[in-house]
């Protein structure tokens, strides 16, 4: 096993675009990493350098205490699942999973074995004598699981490789797949798109943006400490509450209303901003409070939405010029047009540099 | 012949019974009667032409079914009584079957020299990014279409003289392959762009090696492809007339295209005992192999020619 | 408790005593070579596996081209004075051409004989074919579908004789059918005779083809149209056509640069009667191979493949004035 360590990492393609524009990044040995982002991030270059499908432009990869940056795929002792699985269409499950045992010259008879044993650890027995086309989705994505675990890597790199799963399979394997992991201690580097998969899955996830990575942290860090805006409004089942204010004669002025400088209990210091500075105040949802009543640190709106979640209702209010959202229990479900009294808890309030990169302002 | 009508006719049977109840239906319903009998006049109409072409496709290809065992052939496709004696006409005729076999040799010759230069060209072509790759590809197709043919008849007898090759049917097998190459490249190309790339990349990460990786996954794979380029070459040179008879000048080389044209007898008038059974044994592994090869693995030009 | 809101923070410094780059397999791939080449073949392999089947068409395709234009400027015969020793005569072969009748008719026949049989004739009846089987009953679709790729895949040799038998003036199956007796199809019609042999012979390209390209129209867009309250004749403008002009030029160029290099007019009329139906390549035959004249014959090919590059120069101007259109 392996740890996997990033320094400036730079992938430019022939077209000028910067798929992977200047990556730090460590990967600890046996780690579960989710690589997290919008489509087009440049997750997926970020793995295929790290694979060595591409060349890196500028930076250097290390796995271990070797520097692969300029080894062949095959030399960097990498296991790959594609998005697609790119399992061989003119292969049997066996031969497919036994590939990797073939191009390292083992035996016939024995890769036989080794496939076998590898695909009863993931249910396949039954299927070793069919081809990728007669498999399900989901046995698919076994199959291609089971041969990159049968070539003994030191680092799992996988491409999305549950998107192609209808939702409940999807879940399934979520839980399978993570188990599978820690059973076999393999660094492990996983792209996906969905949050939720990153968040259930990850032992630390980095949340990626035009080629750059915007935040690096366990999946509670990111969660409850959005770096900055933009990952902020990515992460979350609803996204954050941003709204612009200005701090005016103590308070934060967001133009119709005010609220205080939110602090640990009530220390307007725990947030260093000045007078006059713009920010953007952060809540999530689920933690602003519906009241039916006036309150202290409450800003007065009037439902403009309602929409349905299950237990929670996700309630849009306008309060002054700004559209503020809220989870409340479903038995609390306010009506269209209602007067409510938005109350964030002002432990859970972050606050952003409304210029920049949009960081969280204190530390 | 709105479509609405066309449902709502297939839905109860008569367009008059339709039209009264139409009230109930939506605005399109008024005169679902007159649509109803423009429907029927329009698939009249429609099956008349069908018939026509039916007629008009398969009027020729009468003879080459009946004359063969017709005891009196002729121009005349037509069935007065049935004989095989002009089979054992055919197989009685000394060059029968030797110009079958030159049309088999000069066929699957070219047919492997181009599947194999097509394969290697066409996946190097798709794969690689070689300057200049997309319009050496357009302007080869294009010269293939223009040179083939008569056009360029006068300097291939010249230099094939030159070479020594006049009169050998390798001679002929080079010639027609580098006509059906720049085609043969085209159509391949277009499929292996259609393969992901992931295959490769799947097994180069397992480090298999360029050549592993051609063996055990890119051969495999494109397997079909070229079994299609390959059936079409051997379609295309299996009825060449013009190089071979252009080319070949010793009978015992020609192939069964240009020696069905030497079935004449002494006064000049056609044999048709020998030449429509030997049409018919001459087309028949062809079309078998065609359609075969057109049901199993569909039309391989696709017509993507990039602009 | 400090969690990293930069990232920055999580940049550790590379494990210390990391070996240096090895050398050897960073020697042996340059990194430029890599990209889209997934299999490592490198640039010098990729030329390696395209140059035996460009040198084969370079040979046998591209140089007898190149010699055909040079020849053309040659007083070259097979048999006579220039036979012996062919005189440079420059463009002489293009200007007595240019002024013979004989050429001017025959590329009057020609362009007769493309623009009826290839762009209007198989075009329009291929496009047709692969419409009305989109929604035509199996059997029926099968039979005339089989019918006319027979027509298209039978040796040539056979097509002639069946096509000889078909047309006869005395035992012919056409003058049976419609009960005209010593009726001389190829002698009184040959163009027509020709142009409908053509189109008999070479429409199935164009069904196989416009098939294919009838299933890229995607289905909901005929929906959408038919929603709309479209015609069958507007669907077809609006939703289908747009999608497939690319298709349509195409198609329209291969069939027309084939046609154009036509030699099986011949074999029905042999280019007659008194050089009726004789289209460029019979024209060049008879000159160059049965003539002798092999440099006059040269020099009309050479016309004719300047033809050709016209027209596939005007179907490529039309692809790309098109395109922003389409996409
Ligand atoms: N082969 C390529 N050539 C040029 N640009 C590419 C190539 N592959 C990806 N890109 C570009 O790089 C960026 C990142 O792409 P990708 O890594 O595929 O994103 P993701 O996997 O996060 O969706 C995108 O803007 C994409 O258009
Ligand atoms: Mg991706």
């Amino acid at each position: 096993m392996a740890s996997v360590t990033l320094t400036g990492l730079v992938k430019e393609y022939p077209n000028g675009v910067r798929g992977v524009d200047g990556v730090d990044l460590q990967i600890a040995d046996g780690e579960f990493f989710a690589l997290l982002g919008p489509s087009g991030c440049g997750k997926t270059t970020l793995l295929r350098t790290l694979a060595g499908l591409e060349a890196a432009t500028e930076g250097r990869i290390d796995i271990g205490d070797r520097d692969v940056t300029g080894f062949e795929p095959g030399e960097r002792d990498v296991a790959m699942v594609f998005q697609d699985y790119a399992l061989f269409p003119h292969m049997t499950v066996t031969d497919n999973i036994a590939y990797p045992l073939r191009i390292q010259k083992v035996g016939r008879d024995e890769r036989s074995a080794r496939a076998l044993e590898t695909a009863q650890g993931l249910s396949l027995a039954a299927l070793m004598e069919r081809r990728p086309a007669q498999l399900s989705g989901g046995q698919q994505q076994r199959v291609a699981l089971a041969r990159a675990i049968a070539c003994h890597p030191q680092v799992f790199l996988f491409d999305e490789p549950l998107s192609n799963l209808d939702a409940r399979l999807r879940l399934e394997a979520r839980t399978f797949l993570k188990q599978l992991q820690k059973s076999l201690g393999v660094t492990t580097v996983f792209v996906t798109h969905d949050q939720a998969e990153a968040l259930a899955m990850a032992d630390r996830m980095a949340v990626m943006d035009g080629g750059r990575i915007r935040q690096v942290g366990t999946p509670r860090e990111v969660f409850q400490r959005p770096a900055n805006t933009f990952v902020a409004n990515f992460i979350g089942a609803t996204p954050m509450n941003l709204l612009d204010a200005q701090v005016v004669g103590g308070a934060l002025d967001f133009g119709g209303f005010t609220l205080p400088v939110p602090g640990e209990g009530g220390r307007a210091s725990a947030w260093p901003v000045a007078e006059g500075d713009k920010v953007v105040y952060g809540v999530r949802p689920e933690y602003v409070q519906c009241l039916p009543a006036p309150a202290e640190g409450a800003a007065r709106g009037e439902v403009t939405a309602v929409e349905n979640l299950g237990v929670s209702v996700l309630v849009t209010a306008q309060a002054g010029e700004q559209s503020v959202r809220a989870v409340v229990p479903e038995s609390d479900e306010p009506a269209l047009g209602d007067t409510v009294h938005l109350a964030p808890s002002s432990e859970r309030v972050l606050l952003y540099r409304a210029d920049g990169d949009g960081e969280l302002i204190g530390r | 012949m709105s479509t609405v009508a066309g449902q709502r006719r297939s839905g109860t049977g008569s367009g008059t019974v339709s039209g009264s109840r139409s009230g109930t239906g939506s605005g399109p319903g008024r005169g679902l009667g007159a649509g109803a009998l423009r429907l029927v006049a329009g698939r009249s109409v429609m099956y008349a032409v069908v018939c026509l072409l039916v007629v008009f496709f398969a009027l020729p290809l009468l003879w080459l079914v009946l004359t063969p065992f017709s005891p009196t052939p002729s121009y005349k496709a037509s069935l007065s009584g049935f004989t095989l004696a002009n089979f054992e006409d055919l197989l009685a005729n000394p060059q029968t079957w030797p110009s079958i076999r030159n049309s088999l040799v000069l066929s699957v010759g070219s047919s492997l020299l181009v599947i194999v230069l097509a394969a290697l060209a066409a996946y190097a072509l798709s794969r690689v990014r070689i300057p200049g790759r997309d319009q050496l590809l357009y302007a080869l197709l294009l010269l293939s279409s223009i040179v083939t043919g008569t056009a360029a008849m006068v300097p291939i007898f010249l230099m094939l003289f030159q070479l020594g090759l006049i009169d050998r049917q390798f001679g002929v097998v080079l010639v027609l392959s580098g006509g059906l190459l720049p085609a043969a490249v085209f159509m391949l190309k277009d499929f292996v762009d259609s393969i992901p790339r992931s295959y490769e990349e799947s097994a180069r990460v397992f480090g298999a090696s360029p050549s592993q990786i051609l063996r055990h996954v890119v051969l495999p794979v494109i397997r079909p492809g070229m079994a299609t380029v390959g059936v079409w070459a051997l379609v295309q040179v299996w009825g060449n007339f013009l190089v071979p008879y252009v080319l070949l000048s010793d009978p015992s080389k020609q192939p069964a295209a240009v020696v069905m044209y030497t079935f004449y007898d002494a006064g000049g008038q056609p044999n048709f005992a020998l030449i429509s059974t030997f049409a018919l044994v001459y087309s028949v592994p062809v079309v078998v192999l065609y359609l075969f090869v057109n049901r199993r693995y569909g039309f391989a030009f696709q017509g993507g020619i990039k602009g | 408790m400090a969690p990293s809101t930069s990232p920055a923070a999580d940049l550790a410094p590379a494990p210390g005593g990391a070996p240096a780059p090895a050398p050897g397999p960073v020697a042996t791939t340059p990194r430029a070579r890599r990209d889209g080449d997934v299999v490592g073949l490198g640039r010098a392999r990729a030329v390696a596996f395209v140059a035996p089947a460009l040198v084969l068409v370079g040979v046998f395709l591209v140089f007898p081209a190149a010699w055909t234009l040079y020849l053309g400027l040659l007083d070259y015969s097979l048999t006579g004075s220039g036979a012996q020793a062919p005189v440079f005569v420059g463009l002489g072969n293009y200007t007595s051409a240019l002024s013979d009748p004989a050429f001017a008719k025959s590329l009057y026949l020609t362009l007769l004989f493309v623009g009826g049989s290839a762009v209007l004739g198989q075009n329009v009846l291929g496009f047709s074919l692969a419409w009305y089987f989109r929604a035509a009953q199996r059997p029926v679709r099968a039979t005339l579908s089989v019918l006319v790729l027979l027509a298209w895949i039978l040796p040539g040799s056979v097509v002639a004789f069946l096509w000889q038998a078909l047309l006869d003036r005395r035992n012919g199956t056409l003058n049976a059918l419609i009960g005209t007796t010593d009726m001389a199809w190829a002698l009184d019609h040959p163009m027509a005779v020709i142009i409908v042999f053509n189109i008999w012979r070479g429409t199935a390209f164009s069904m196989l083809l416009y098939t294919a390209a009838l299933s890229t129209v995607p289905r909901s867009h005929l929906e959408v149209a038919r929603m709309a309250g479209a015609t069958r004749w507007q669907q077809l403008r609006d939703v289908v056509l747009p999608t497939v002009k690319r298709h349509i030029l195409t198609n329209t160029l291969l069939i027309t640069l084939w046609t154009f290099n036509d030699f099986s007019p011949y074999l029905l009329t042999g280019g007659g009667p008194n050089r009726e139906s004789e289209v460029l390549p019979v024209y060049i035959y008879k000159e160059a191979i049965i003539g002798g004249h092999l440099g006059y014959g040269s020099a009309i090919s050479l016309l004719l493949l300047l033809a050709n590059l016209v027209i596939a120069v005007v179907y490529v101007r039309l692809l790309r004035t098109r395109e922003p259109e389409a996409a």
